[in-house]
Order: structure tokens, then C-alpha cells, then sequence
């Protein structure tokens, strides 16, 4: 069992860039955003390209951010400028990248056992398999953490959390609430995607399919951490969805053991969100009930 | 300052829906002016403020503020102008962000946001002096989120941040509506200690007859998406309610029909 613990954290950390961008979108900009489901296969899509085509593994992270963010922007456009509602256009931009993933590819997967990505690199500076995959996801995960507080303690970064929270509000402040929300989608898409590009180097492979059930697995994250951690404030919530991410993935190492069919894995997921989603409305009739007593 | 000239705005025009909200509306504010503004139900009092705020677009007319024509611009770029408290105390404060964060998106406000911190070390004196103003206590709670604030401390937040740094205009529609009797008298004097102390120009919707009466150097009723009644200074000051009653009816051939609206 504890031989599975560190491999179970790595992998935890490094969807936490997925929950993050998830945070940012669900919880920050108050918008539940498809694009995910996209910009997941298109980070690793694009990372695994440029890796096949010989490029290393920085610039590989760098495009599929770069990537990622065109994905959230292009949502955002279609929300913002085009009125859809952010659902829909999260599904359409989601859609779309299907298309655009395969294009990047040139086929529905692409492995990456014989070229060199970035746990190859740290494999040869003598890090075995498992600690290559920590040590970049802990980098990347407190670097990420880091940046993300440090920007939503500028005025950009306000503005744009104001959004989510009042967007009547911060326009009375003369901030132009299209720009913010197209913002927000650019950063939570780049960093879904960079999550995107680092699974697929630790799997070995992108696969066109690798992005089904991710908006899922983020909400999971995210609900979890708060749960369990908290909310009392922005650094508290940040690092509440990392370690949210990897509780996640030790529930589902623990009931795999446990000997769930892994087909089932979706369902199980989409089941747990769904309470958690629900967890406030039980709160609140068993706070009415106690009321009543 | 403000000029409102032959302002028109339907909603939902050609449809059954249709409502003329403004018809033909003109105002003219001189600097200073503290104009109250009384009218019945879907009159457009709220819509002739959402229009000067540029919530959304006009029909026909012109929006001009100190010689420059607003009409086009869009509601953020006129931020810059303009200071708002609305009915709803939800509405002028972000919930989930400390009280000294929303004073400081408000210290910003009509300046394009930059990658410089959201808050300075040495705004939060000015923050805690201007807070002690308000003599609610807030002073001592600028980490608390907003959230946790009552509706009239929300609202009297909202006023300072609407006023923080001197707009041109001040726009208040119904700001005290939601509260109850002793916090609305709070937030009102409130209201005057800080439209007189900076000399704002501002245009105050109530419903309350006797508020409209005791505040503002000039009066305006509103019937039918127009003004129709508009009084000033000395004549004003002389004003009761029955005469305001006999006013709007002389002007507008109907008894004025606002079901909340307050006679004293
Ligand atoms: N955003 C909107 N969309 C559609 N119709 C609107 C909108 N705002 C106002 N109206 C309509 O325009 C008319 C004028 O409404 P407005 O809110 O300006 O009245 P008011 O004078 O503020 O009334 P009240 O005293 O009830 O607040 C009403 O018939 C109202 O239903
Ligand atoms: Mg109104």
C-alpha cells in the first residue's frame, strides 16, 4: 500500500494544475467552463507533438499553455462578444478542439516512449521514475500556487475575482467585465492544459479521449479540498484545491485496491461530485430539522 | 454638468412586450445640484438613471456630461464620471472580498487595472479614517468580508465607495428602499453629510415624499417616462406634500400611483 502513496501525491499534483484552472473558472469567475474537456487532450496534444518533432520538454509545457490560454480565449470571445451562454460555449470550443487535437496530432495517439520528455530528463540527472515524477510535480505545483497568488493580488487579479463575484459592481468601477472574463478563461485553460501536457508525458502517450470526465475530476478536486480544508481565504482556497486534487487521487487508488472495476471509475467520480454538489441542501435540511427540534 | 436631451429608450420594442420607459426626456443639472426625484410606478426613474450609467443603450437622444457627449460610451467607460448606490445592497460591493478590497477597487475606479498590487500598505489608513466617518465600526473589521456586513452597512459602504474620489455625478436610486426606517435615517444623513462635504452633484430617487422634500435644492416628478414637475430653491423649500400631490396631478391629469410610495 504505502509503496503506491508517492506515485498516488505525484499524480496528484500534477492534475492540481487542472483543479487550479478549474478554481478559476467554477469558483473565481463563478462559471462552470467546458473547455476543459478540450484544452486537457490539447496540451498534451501539443506538448507530445513538439516533443516527437525533437523540441524539448520546456518549450513543449511553454506551446501547450500558449495553446490552452487560444482555447479560453476563444470561449471567452464566444461568451463575451457573442453573448452564448459559457456553457454552450465552453461545449463548442470543447467540441472544436476535438477536431483540433487530432489535426495536432496527426492521429488519435500519440506515444512518447521513445523520445526524451521531462521525466527523462530528470531520470537522467539520477532521480528514479517515481521521484522524477514528484519532483516536477511539486515544483510545478508550488511555482503555479505562487504566481496565481501573487497575480490575484493585483488589480488585474481583483478586478477579475470582483467579476465572479458582482459583475454589476466592478463595471460601476469602470472595468470593462468582457476583458475580465476573457482573462480569467485564458489563465484557467493555460494551466488546464499545461496539466494536460505533463499527464501525457507521465503516461507515455496523448490520446485524443484523455480529456472525457476532466471538468469532473476538477470539480472533484476542487469541492474536496474545500470540504476538507477550506475557504477562509484566497491562499487557504488555492492550496485547499492542490491538496483537494490529491486526496482525490488517493480515494481513487483506495478503492481501486479495494477492487472497483476501473471502468467504473467515470461514474464513481461523477456520483461524488454530484453529493458534494449537493452537500449544502443536505446541510441545510439538517440545520432546518435541528431548528425544528 | 448634466444634460439629458430628448432621451427615448423602449424595451422589448416591437413586441407585445413593448414598454416606452423614457419619452422624450430632457434635464439640465447645474454643479451642485442635489435634484430628488419622485414619479409612480414604471415611470423611468430607474431607467433615466440607468441610461446617464450607461447600463444599456438609448433609442434616441443625448447623455452629456460636462461637454462631453457619453451616449456611446459604454457603461465602464463612464465609470470614471460617475459614483452609483442602488437599491439593492447586494449589488454595490463584491460579497466575497474583504471590506478594504472593495474600497480599493473603488479607490481605482474609472483607472485601467495593472499588475500593481490590488492594495497599498498606505491606503489602509485613508481606508480606517474614511471607515471611522461612517461610524459603524467598520474601521476594525477592513479584513471581514463584505458578505458579513448588514444591508445598512453594506449600503453605507457602498455610498462611501461611490463617493471615495469626488465623481462628477452621483447617482442614487431608492439606496435606502431595503432598509429598515432607523438604518434608511442613518444612511440619509449619512448621504447628506457626504454630498455636502464634497459638493456633488446628485440625483437621488426616493419614494418616501417627505425624504425628497427635506433633501436637495431641487425637485423633479416623473410620469409616463417624462419629467413633469420640476421645482427649486426657495420655491421648493416651501413645498408640502399636498402641494406636491396637486402639482403632479396639475401636470400629469392623474393621481400619482406609486403603491410604496411614503406621504410622511
Ligand atoms: N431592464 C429592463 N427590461 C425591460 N423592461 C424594463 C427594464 N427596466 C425597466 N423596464 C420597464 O420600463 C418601465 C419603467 O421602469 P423603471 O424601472 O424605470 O420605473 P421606476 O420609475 O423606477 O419605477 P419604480 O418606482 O417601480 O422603481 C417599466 O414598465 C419597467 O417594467
Ligand atoms: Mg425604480
Amino acid at each position: 500500500m504505502f509503496d503506491l502513496l508517492l506515485p498516488t501525491v505525484s499524480q496528484g499534483l500534477l492534475w492540481s494544475m487542472l483543479a487550479l484552472g478549474v478554481f478559476l473558472t467554477f469558483r473565481v469567475l463563478d462559471i462552470a467552463d467546458l473547455t476543459v474537456e478540450g484544452s486537457f487532450p490539447l496540451g498534451a496534444a501539443v506538448a507530445a507533438a513538439c516533443l516527437v518533432k525533437g523540441g524539448n520538454p520546456f518549450t513543449a509545457i511553454v506551446l501547450a499553455a500558449i495553446a490552452g490560454g487560444l482555447a479560453g480565449v476563444i470561449t471567452g470571445l464566444l461568451h463575451t462578444k457573442l453573448k452564448i451562454p459559457a456553457l454552450l460555449a465552453g461545449i463548442l470550443t470543447m467540441i472544436a478542439l476535438y477536431s483540433v487535437n487530432l489535426r495536432v496530432m496527426g492521429k488519435a495517439n500519440l506515444s512518447l516512449l521513445r523520445v526524451d520528455t521531462v521525466f527523462t530528463y530528470l531520470r537522467n540527472m539520477g532521480l528514479d521514475n517515481n521521484m522524477s515524477i514528484f519532483t516536477v510535480g511539486i515544483i510545478s505545483t508550488v511555482l503555479f500556487v505562487l504566481a496565481i497568488y501573487w497575480f490575484f493580488g493585483t488589480e488585474i487579479g481583483a478586478a477579475i475575482r470582483a467579476t465572479g463575484f458582482n459583475p454589476q459592481m466592478i463595471r460601476a468601477q469602470g472595468v470593462d467585465t468582457n476583458h475580465t472574463i476573457i482573462f480569467g478563461l485564458l489563465l484557467s485553460n493555460a494551466l488546464v492544459a499545461i496539466s494536460g501536457a505533463f499527464i501525457g508525458q507521465s503516461n507515455g502517450f496523448a490520446d485524443v479521449g484523455m480529456g472525457v470526465g476532466t471538468i469532473v475530476i476538477g470539480l472533484a478536486s476542487v469541492i474536496i479540498g474545500e470540504v476538507l480544508f477550506g475557504t477562509r481565504s484566497f491562499k487557504n482556497s488555492l492550496i485547499s484545491v492542490v491538496l483537494g486534487s490529491v486526496v482525490y487521487r488517493i480515494v481513487i487508488a483506495v478503492v481501486l485496491q479495494m477492487g472497483m472495476p476501473p471502468n467504473d471509475l467515470k461514474l464513481f467520480t461523477a456520483v461524488l461530485v454530484a453529493l458534494a454538489l449537493a452537500l449544502p441542501l443536505f446541510q441545510n435540511k439538517i440545520n432546518k430539522r435541528k431548528v425544528a427540534e | 454638468m448634466l444634460r439629458i436631451e430628448h432621451v427615448s429608450k423602449t424595451f422589448f420594442p416591437g413586441s407585445v412586450n413593448e414598454k416606452r420607459a423614457l419619452n422624450d426626456l430632457n434635464l439640465q443639472m447645474n454643479p451642485g445640484d442635489f435634484i430628488t426625484v419622485i414619479g409612480g410606478n414604471g415611470a423611468g426613474k430607474s431607467t433615466m438613471l440607468n441610461s446617464i450609467a450607461g447600463v444599456f443603450p438609448i433609442d434616441a437622444g443625448k447623455i452629456i456630461i460636462d461637454g462631453e457627449d457619453i451616449s456611446k460610451k459604454a457603461e465602464h467607460q463612464r465609470a470614471k464620471y460617475i459614483g452609483r448606490v442602488f437599491q439593492d445592497p447586494m449589488l454595490g460591493t463584491a460579497a466575497g472580498m474583504m471590506i478594504e478590497e472593495n474600497l480599493a477597487l473603488a479607490a481605482r475606479r474609472g483607472k485601467t487595472p495593472t499588475l500593481a498590487w490590488a492594495i497599498k500598505d498606505s491606503e489602509r489608513d485613508d481606508f480606517r479614517e474614511m471607515l471611522r466617518g461612517l461610524d459603524l465600526g467598520l474601521e476594525s473589521r477592513m479584513t471581514n468580508r463584505v458578505g458579513l456586513l448588514s444591508g445598512g452597512q453594506r449600503q453605507a459602504l457602498t455610498l462611501l465607495m461611490a463617493t471615495m474620489n469626488q465623481p462628477k455625478l452621483l447617482l442614487l436610486d431608492e439606496h435606502t428602499a431595503a432598509l429598515d426606517p432607523k438604518t434608511a435615517e442613518k444612511v440619509l444623513n449619512l448621504t447628506l453629510d457626504i454630498v455636502q462635504r464634497h459638493h456633488l452633484t446628485t440625483l437621488m430617487i426616493t419614494h418616501n415624499m417627505r425624504d425628497a422634500l427635506r433633501f436637495g435644492n431641487r425637485l423633479v416628478m416623473m410620469n409616463a417616462g417624462r419629467i413633469v414637475v420640476d421645482v427649486e430653491g426657495e420655491e421648493k423649500e416651501k413645498l408640502t406634500i399636498p402641494d406636491l400631490l396637486a402639482l403632479f396631478e396639475k401636470a400629469s391629469g392623474s393621481a400619482l400611483d406609486n403603491d410604496r410610495i411614503l406621504l410622511g
